[in-house]
């Protein structure tokens, strides 16, 4: 290679040869050839199944014998919830073949099969491997689903399953125009998490204004124990507490202004009063040592052992920590502390939104099947089964009569109760996944809480990200009324 | 008398050539293709659109950091690496005193060590990563522990959380994951190596310095030359996504504040992240072109003539 032998006859050697190709086959294996898998299909060959007949107990009239394909995303959910409706879809109907498959790696299995036009009927499109939504509405890939929201629900003929869902979970499958292109399954409560007794062991109550927080977090440290800790290595965690104390300081419009990618939008004081009272409990020390470094499971159970009194994190810790929670650890949800009496919006404002995102994508053979399998889980006994199961909220509304609450579920029913209207729901993150993750999360708040950008120079640099992300032609922009 | 030797060889290997051109050359053209289109890879459908992918990634700072890391990853890895192997490989065969009556011989111990030093390459570079993730944690890994016991409580660095460690973090572990398969390279490369010639040395009085730049390094000078363009190519490929993609924090690895985002992680995000599958053929294409670039600088500066023995 490259060496000039002194009897190189200017033949081609045989060891020459080899090295020559060697050298080019190195250069070549790891570079790009893993970007052929991505080689583009050639359309959509496959026919949809035919319909079947319109009748009360089959209103979205599913073909009794086409095969259904059903992947869902396998977290922290688990997947007997489904596996449990895909038992009374294959009672209802006998003929029909259910395939159901549960997976962590979404987007690695289903691009590719949306890519070649063969995609599934019904996909939970949720975890780390979510497909960006955004793309995908912007592409066609997905069915209305206002078919589904429209045929009677499963359990009373008279009432439409648009109406036995939870306020804002119709909403939230909305993107732009009346079209809503998910149903989100779970209804999460997003909040300041903490162990009630932990509280009451330091003699204080959940504090509601910044003062009072300070004040708490001075007589944890006093204990020996930090009063924050966060996923520091997934930093858009905190947006979960973050965002809905910005709206309870500014109003909600701010955080419309926000998802609108508006100019300046991040500029708005409530913001800066937000991040500056956050930035506090890093400077003075409030903030368990190490959090930056710690991912979702490694703060939890730092939380859990009680190093830690406070975490922002989602209604499904509960079943996510559930290994490390000591038994009377009696977990509780507290909506945002707020600064103080000005505030525009009261104490009990609060992030609740639909979680687990179920698709029919524009391409399934069997598009009434996948909507049938929903509207099986959206039934009074499956919303059930999904809460005592994996003590979490579903989008139907109520269903927990008669159901033994845990205390983290008790703690989100009387949270929700006494936030009333007052529940906020960001879009920023569904629609502009890298923005919110990768650049506001990671890049921005993420060293913010490290200490190591102020929160002046953490909003020059997200509104400049925002900035860019508005600019981008190459994502599609989506907008609230 | 070399008259037809082309066509030779050529009927024998075209069965391979046919097979390397559809599996590897192919794919080639195919994503050079694809970088000019707006491809997302959510559909088949998709439209040309010139060179504005490439006009992007030129404006696109977390490209240019991509670029600046592996870079780095690209001069240093090699460096530290193979002067770390070449050392270990000296000391192991040749650099130990005269004992037994054998006039080279390595340290004392040095089957032991030439064990140790390849361990390494028996785990899985995915478990390696998990293993030093592990280990890097700041509040109960093996490190920041080890720096408590022995009196350094006070010092706990973040690690793969600080923008200033992580990239470096991350390239110990692949020195450390590397460095045992270069040994048992350069090993078997100075076992080819005429003992006389450093029976000479001796009876000369040459001193290990001497032995080493003067006969080792020299002789050897091929394989590691070899060892050089392989390890360059690895810290810019497959093993610097893997224990980025795997160590590193963020969404999808990449460090806080992009600290250690490199080509090939970059070219995944995009390509599985946000429908921009085009785009991320854009990135593969430049990575490339860095990876052919280096090639042809190593080959170019390590050129010198060969001795023959």
């Amino acid at each position: 290679m490259g060496s000039t032998s002194a009897n190189d006859n200017g033949g081609l050697g045989r060891r020459k040869l080899i090295q020559r190709s060697a050298a080019l086959g190195l250069l070549t294996v790891p570079t790009v050839s893993f970007l052929s898998g991505c080689a583009s299909g050639d359309g959509d060959k496959n026919e949809e199944v035919k319909q079947g007949t319109k009748s009360a107990k089959n209103p979205l009239a599913v073909n009794e014998s086409a095969p259904l394909d059903f992947v869902l995303f396998d977290g922290g959910f688990g997947q007997q919830y489904a596996k449990d409706a895909v038992k009374i879809y294959e009672k209802n109907f006998p003929k029909a073949k259910v395939k159901f498959h549960a997976t962590q790696a979404i987007q690695t299995e289903l691009q590719p099969r949306f890519n070649g036009g063969t995609p599934p009927d019904l996909i939970d499109n949720s975890g780390k491997e979510q497909m960006d939504m955004g793309a995908l509405v912007g592409q066609n890939q997905l069915t209305d689903l206002t078919a589904l929201l429209d045929a009677a629900s499963y359990d009373d003929p008279n009432k439409k399953v648009r109406d036995t869902l939870r306020p804002g979970i119709v909403e939230m499958g909305q993107f732009e125009g009346s079209q809503v292109w998910m149903l989100y399954y779970a209804y999460t409560v997003y909040g300041v998490w903490y162990s009630k007794k932990l509280l009451d062991s330091l003699e204080v109550t959940y504090p509601e204004t910044w003062d009072q927080m300070l004040a708490v977090c001075a007589k944890a440290k006093a204990k020996g124990i930090a009063a924050w800790t966060y996923a520091g290595v997934h930093p858009y965690y905190i947006p979960f507490t973050l965002f809905p104390m910005i709206a309870k300081r500014g109003g909600a419009d701010v955080l419309k202004a926000i998802d609108n990618l508006e100019p300046n939008a991040w500029k708005h004081p409530a913001v800066k009063d937000c991040f500056e009272a956050y930035y506090e409990l890093k400077k003075k020390g409030y903030v368990l040592d190490g959090t930056p470094g710690l991912d979702h499971i490694q703060s939890q159970t730092k939380w859990t052992e009680g190093k830690a009194l406070f975490i922002p994190n989602g209604s499904w810790v509960e079943n996510e920590a559930s290994k490390t929670m000591p038994k009377d650890f009696d977990l509780a949800v507290g909506a945002p502390t707020g600064i103080d009496a000005s505030d525009k919006m009261p104490f009990g404002t609060l992030w609740a939104s639909g979680g687990e995102p179920f698709i029919v994508p524009s391409k399934a053979k069997n598009k009434e099947g996948g909507m049938e399998q929903l509207r099986i889980m959206l039934s009074e006994a499956s919303s059930k089964g999904f809460t005592q199961s994996v003590k979490s909220l579903s989008a139907f509304n109520g269903g927990t009569d008669g159901i033994d609450l845990t205390p983290g579920m008790k703690s989100v029913v009387a949270t929700l109760e006494k936030a009333g209207t007052n529940v906020v729901n960001p879009r920023i993150g569904d629609w502009y996944t890298v923005l919110l993750k990768e650049k506001i999360g990671t890049a921005g708040l993420g060293e913010m809480m490290a200490g190591r950008l102020t929160p002046a120079e953490t909003i020059k640099r997200i509104q400049g990200f925002a900035d860019e992300t508005a600019k981008d032609a190459s994502i599609k922009k989506f907008k609230r009324q | 008398m070399q008259h037809g030797k082309y066509r030779f060889i050529a009927g024998f290997l075209v069965v391979p050539l046919a097979l390397y051109a559809l599996f590897v050359i192919w794919p080639f053209i195919q994503a050079i293709f694809y970088s000019f289109t707006n491809w997302t890879g959510l559909s088949p459908e998709f439209k040309m659109i010139g060179l504005d992918n490439y006009s992007r990634m030129l404006e696109d700072d977390v490209f240019w950091k991509a670029l600046q890391h592996s870079l780095v990853f690209a001069v240093v890895l090699p460096l530290v690496t193979i002067g770390l192997a070449l050392f270990f490989a000296f000391m192991i065969n040749v650099g130990g005193r005269r004992r037994k009556g054998a006039a080279v011989t390595g340290v004392r111990g040095s089957g032991f060590y030439k064990i140790v030093y390849f361990f390494p390459q028996v785990l899985s570079i995915a478990i390696v990563a998990l293993l030093f993730k592990f280990a890097y944690n700041p509040s109960d890994g093996a490190i920041n522990s080890a720096l408590k016991a022995v009196g350094l409580g006070s010092i706990q660095p973040e690690w793969l959380g600080d923008p200033d460690l992580a990239l470096i973090c991350v390239m110990v572990v692949l020195v450390w994951s590397t460095v045992g398969f270069f040994v048992v390279l350069f090993s078997a490369g100075m076992a080819s190596i005429p003992r006389d010639f450093y029976e000479a040395a001796l009876l000369d009085g040459a001193n290990r310095f001497t032995t080493f730049f003067r006969i080792t390094l020299p002789l050897l000078w091929d394989t590691v030359q070899s060892g050089w363009i392989y390890m360059g190519i690895l810290a810019l490929g497959a093993e610097s996504f893997a224990v980025v993609h795997i160590m590193t924090v963020g969404p999808s690895g990449g460090g806080p504040d992009y600290s250690t985002i490199v080509l090939p992680l970059y070219v995944y995000q995009k390509a599985f992240g946000p429908g921009q599958a085009a785009y991320a053929t854009t990135i593969g294409v430049a990575l490339l072109l860095v990876t052919l670039l280096f090639a042809a600088v190593v080959m170019r500066l390590g050129r010198r003539e060969r001795l023959e023995f």
